[in-house]
């Protein structure tokens, strides 16, 4: 016998086959066998090895890699793709029903995400318009005070020039500026109102302001303005504003030394229609401005080669060195750096400590989006699964005839791409009706990025994920099958066959149980903040801002001819609305404080008839009164004020502001002035006839408001005949301030409620899948003698048993969530056990109306037509 | 005439296929280049330059028996075609008449 051959290297033999042509292959294994074998001879076996790999390694080259299709015909992959195509068509057309259940549900949960992903990118998009997007920070401070730390925004107008010259080397620019507001705008006879900012030169530089005319440096000059593009528009139409002349204000002849491409939208500057020199309202300035007045704010652009964290360090004790020697030191200021990029998204503070802001809402939303996505997935795949059986068959043919398993996941893969491309077209049409809608309630203008390469990118890939997702499931689960046993007839889904949908069922029940119970605590949370007591009226009361001395100087006839309308009850002025108040002072001095120790409190100046005319509760001694001359040193204080400061008898307490003296000679009830979440700030009531911002009036109940509005306007205009009148109706103020919250809210709800509309489609679509299946075993049960609702009973139960199990998954879950939620309020609701019961008893109820249909159809169906066949 | 698109490596081996026909295929071409060119052949260039040649139609191509030294695998036997023949003579004239051409004192000098 002999000896067994000696074999050439096996992975070399491999390689040889794995890369040429079969019919290639065998003559060159040959050949290569056949010199190896010689070779063991002439040069040995290690020898011969070694050039068989290097003949392999010869061997696999482009020329003689590449296929031929002349030697054997291979069946083309498109003309399977286009019969997988063609039998997917033939499909969706033969089960409309279901084909639309499947459509519908995916298109909108597609539409879902989408929008939510429009918008969750335009939050990040926010700001990213400017050049020096990275580098531009907000100066803010954080000072201690008796009851927390809380941070500002408004800064000294004295911080900005000690950075530039104690820290210059860490910035490249720095401007002082103050808020925006309106102001009047005067060329000759033309006059608009319009949003602006009086800022200092270096922000043009920093904000890279697009000159369309002079330059940047224009803003160096005192007496300039610049003017964005649209506002040059309106003021001077198609002439050439540059070099010419306008009022501000009336107060102000400024030069036009630049126009700039207006700001871009969806950022902090969108509104700034025109830029005025800081310098110009420095003059106006008091003279007694100092450290302590946080009136300003402070933007800056960091140095090149530094960062935020640096900078921000280094500045800390900027200010606090300054004050050392002053009152102000008591409250440790800490200056630091807001970075451009978290304006938008991280601007909410809590004891010092950012504590994010809007970004909650965008993580929120992308993990609602997200679920809903889910949620329409999961719907694909149940309902592809449940149709298995049917299917069943094509699979065995196609693999008794030769499909491998690869092939029939291709098919199902193909099949739910067709059917996502489908869902994303109606989810596209979806998107662009709903914008609008939605641009209302979100309160923004995204607009659909058609010509945005990135956007096709991000939504085929999508496209591609959500059908892969979507169609992993049937894929792998339906190209499983035996054919043998699915030909022969024995096959028979396992018992546990439909476990896995009946999880999907449970995941997607508790997704949208826990939206529906997330939404009514939000909604219960709204409720409960808009029910607590105000302390004040706010019924016909309206306010104007004052904008020219003439309603300060002579108020007191403004008055008068306001109440003579008739049409008018009551009319005071105050330094800020009475639903926003935002002025604090400190420096109060009061028997029994602890010495240094850093007050503060919330002040607004009034005149006499503010109590009256808001209608306040008055606790204790009397309101204002024009009869006691020395009310002009008299303070109302609130409840919480005289908890704050521990006065057991307050009435006649002297406190002391500065220098002067005040005697307390009211308290009244707490008045919701601020977030209607939070406790009520101590809050002092002073009478002031000089620093007034706006007026507030009363209108009589039984005339019509329409026209005292008119009458009031043609008695404001002989005041102030510059100035447009524009009034605020102080409810809707104050129902601003859950404005936020209502958003919230009602996307939410929207959300939720597609959610469940998407999970009972689903629902709705498995149930009628159960029913057909069950078909036989009704009519058998029927003639037997069960009843319909006996029959309802059996058919619906199992539903409603996953749908409780989902209650029982997401009742704790939303609990725990929405428990940690409420609590970020002060003022919050009790959670209560009414909504869980509502939203489990209305999820009840809703799966019942929606298996019901089906389970009721089967029932009442005829035994003998079901058992006729066969 | 057409061009003659024919390497020098093909040409060889073409010349190969036809001086061992009819027991022609791979291993015994890369041999006898070996031993006639003096230089190492290797396997991937012979069989590179054969598919060439067949697709250019100058070879054909069957296949032979099956032997043990081989593995049990059966071997491709090569032949010239017609075309490939006269693309070898064509070949050959062209070299004859510029060799015809050289003066015979300048031959004497290389040598």
């Amino acid at each position: 016998m002999n000896p067994r051959p000696i074999e050439p290297p096996r992975w070399a033999t491999h390689l040889l086959h794995l890369f040429l042509p079969d019919h290639r292959a065998e003559e060159l294994e040959g050949d290569l066998n056949e010199l190896f074998q010689q070779r063991i001879h002439e040069v040995g076996v290690a020898q011969a090895r070694w050039r068989y790999v290097r003949d392999v390694a010869s061997l696999l080259r482009p020329s003689l890699i590449k296929r031929e299709q002349y030697d054997y015909h291979r069946p083309t992959n498109t003309t399977m793709l286009r019969n997988y195509f063609k039998v997917a068509f033939r499909n969706l057309t033969k089960y409309k029903g279901y084909s639309a259940i499947n459509i519908a549900g995916l298109a909108t949960g597609m539409a879902v995400a989408l929008l939510i992903g429009l918008w969750v990118w335009n939050e990040f998009a926010y700001n990213k318009g400017y050049a020096n997007y990275d580098r531009i920070a907000l100066v803010m401070q954080n000072q201690t005070f008796d009851d927390g730390v809380k941070t500002w925004t408004g800064q000294a107008m004295q911080l900005g020039p000690e950075l530039k010259s104690s820290y210059g080397s860490h910035f490249k620019y720095v401007a002082t500026a103050e808020y925006p507001g309106n102001h009047l705008l005067m060329l000759g006879t033309k006059k608009i109102t319009s949003i602006g900012n009086f800022m200092e030169p270096d922000i043009t530089e920093m904000l890279a302001l697009k000159m369309l005319k002079g330059t940047r440096s224009g803003l160096t000059d005192p007496s300039s303005i610049l003017l964005s593009e649209t506002t040059a528009k309106s003021l001077f139409g198609d002439t050439d504003p540059l070099n010419k002349t306008i009022t501000l204000d009336k107060k102000w002849a400024v030069k036009v030394t630049g126009v700039y491409a207006d700001l871009p939208a969806n950022s902090t500057f969108q509104e700034l229609t025109f830029i005025a020199p800081f310098a110009l309202k420095k003059k106006d300035l008091p003279e007694w401005l100092g450290w302590g007045n946080s009136w300003f704010q402070t933007f800056v652009q960091i140095a090149d080669n530094t960062t935020m964290e640096t900078v921000s360090v280094a500045i800390k004790d900027a200010k606090l060195n300054k004050v050392k020697n002053s009152d102000d030191a008591r409250f440790k200021p800490v200056v630091f750096l807001l970075p451009m990029s978290r304006w938008h998204l991280y601007s909410e503070f809590k004891e010092g400590i950012n504590v994010g802001g809007q970004i909650q809402y965008v993580r929120l939303f992308s993990l609602i989006g997200f679920f809903v996505l889910l949620l329409a997935c999961i719907n694909f795949m149940n309902l592809s699964t449940a149709r298995s059986e049917k299917r069943a068959r094509e699979v065995g043919v196609r693999k008794a005839i030769g499909s491998v398993r690869q092939q029939i996941m291709l098919q199902f893969f193909s099949e739910s791409l067709l059917i996502v491309c489908i869902s994303f077209v109606l989810a596209l049409l979806f998107v662009v009706l709903c914008l609008p809608a939605f641009n209302a309630v979100a309160n923004r203008h995204i607009a659909m990025p058609w010509s945005n390469p990135l956007f096709w990118i991000v939504a085929i890939g999508f496209s591609l994920f959500t059908s892969f997702i979507a169609g992993s499931y049937p894929a792998i689960y339906l190209s499983s099958f035996q054919p043998v046993k699915v030909l022969k007839g024995t096959f028979r889904v396992g018992r546990f066959a439909a476990l896995p949908r009946k999880v999907l069922v449970v995941i997607q029940f508790t997704v949208s149980i826990t939206l529906i119970i997330g939404t009514l605590i939000v909604f219960q949370q709204i409720e409960f903040a808009k029910n607590r007591p105000v302390g004040y009226s706010r019924a016909n009361l309206v306010s104007i801002p004052i904008r020219s001395d003439a309603l300060i100087t002579r108020f007191a006839t403004f008055r008068d001819e306001l109440l003579n309308t008739g049409v008018i009850e009551e009319v005071a002025a105050t330094d800020s609305p009475v639903t926003n108040t935002g002025v604090t002072n400190s420096g109060f001095d009061w028997r029994g404080k602890i010495p240094n120790s850093a007050d503060e409190f919330v002040t607004l100046r009034v005149t006499h008839e503010f109590g009256k005319m808001v209608n306040w509760q008055i606790k204790e001694g009397r309101d204002f009164s024009k009869e006691f001359t020395t009310d002009s040193t008299g303070f109302v204080l609130n409840e919480a004020a005289v908890a704050y400061m521990g006065l057991k008898k307050p009435i006649g307490e002297i406190v002391k502001w500065g220098d002067q003296s005040f005697k307390v000679i009211g308290v009244v009830k707490n008045l919701i002035t601020q977030s209607p979440y939070d406790p009520v700030r101590q809050t002092i009531f002073v009478i002031n006839y000089k620093r007034l911002n706006l007026i507030t009036f009363k209108i009589n109940p039984t005339k019509s408001a329409s026209e005292a509005l008119a009458k009031v306007e043609t008695i404001y205009k002989r005041y102030d005949p510059d100035n447009s009148f524009d009034y605020k109706f102080v409810d809707q103020e104050y129902a601003k301030k859950f404005g936020e919250e209502e958003r919230i809210g009602k996307l939410a709800s929207f959300f939720a409620i597609l959610a469940i509309f998407i999970s009972c489609l689903g629902l709705f679509g498995l149930a009628s899948f159960v029913m057909e299946q069950r078909t036989k075993e009704i009519g058998i049960r029927k003639v037997m003698g069960a009843s319909v609702s006996n029959l309802w009973q059996l058919l619906s139960k199992d539903f409603v048993l996953l749908v409780i199990i989902s209650l029982f998954i997401a009742i704790p879950a939303t609990w725990y969530y929405m428990q940690n939620w409420v609590q970020q309020y002060t003022y919050h609701t009790e959670i209560s056990w009414w909504i869980f019961a509502l939203s489990g008893f209305g999820a009840l109820l809703i799966t019942l109306l929606t298996v019901s249909f089906q389970s009721v159809k089967a029932a009442l169906m005829n035994p003998i037509k079901s058992l006729r066949s066969e | 005439m057409r061009r003659s698109d024919l390497g020098e490596f093909e040409e060889v081996v073409l010349l190969a296929v036809a001086a061992l026909s009819p027991k022609a295929y791979s291993v015994m071409i890369a041999e006898e280049l070996e031993r006639e060119t003096g230089n190492s052949v290797s396997t991937g260039a012979v069989h590179a330059a054969l598919q060439r040649l067949e697709q250019k139609g100058y070879l054909t191509s069957q296949l032979g028996e099956a032997t043990a030294e081989r593995g049990g695998r059966r071997k491709r036997l090569f032949t010239v075609t017609a075309l490939g023949g006269r693309v070898l003579s064509d070949v050959r004239a062209v070299r004859n008449r510029l060799w015809d051409r050289i003066i015979p004192n300048i031959r004497l000098e290389w040598s």
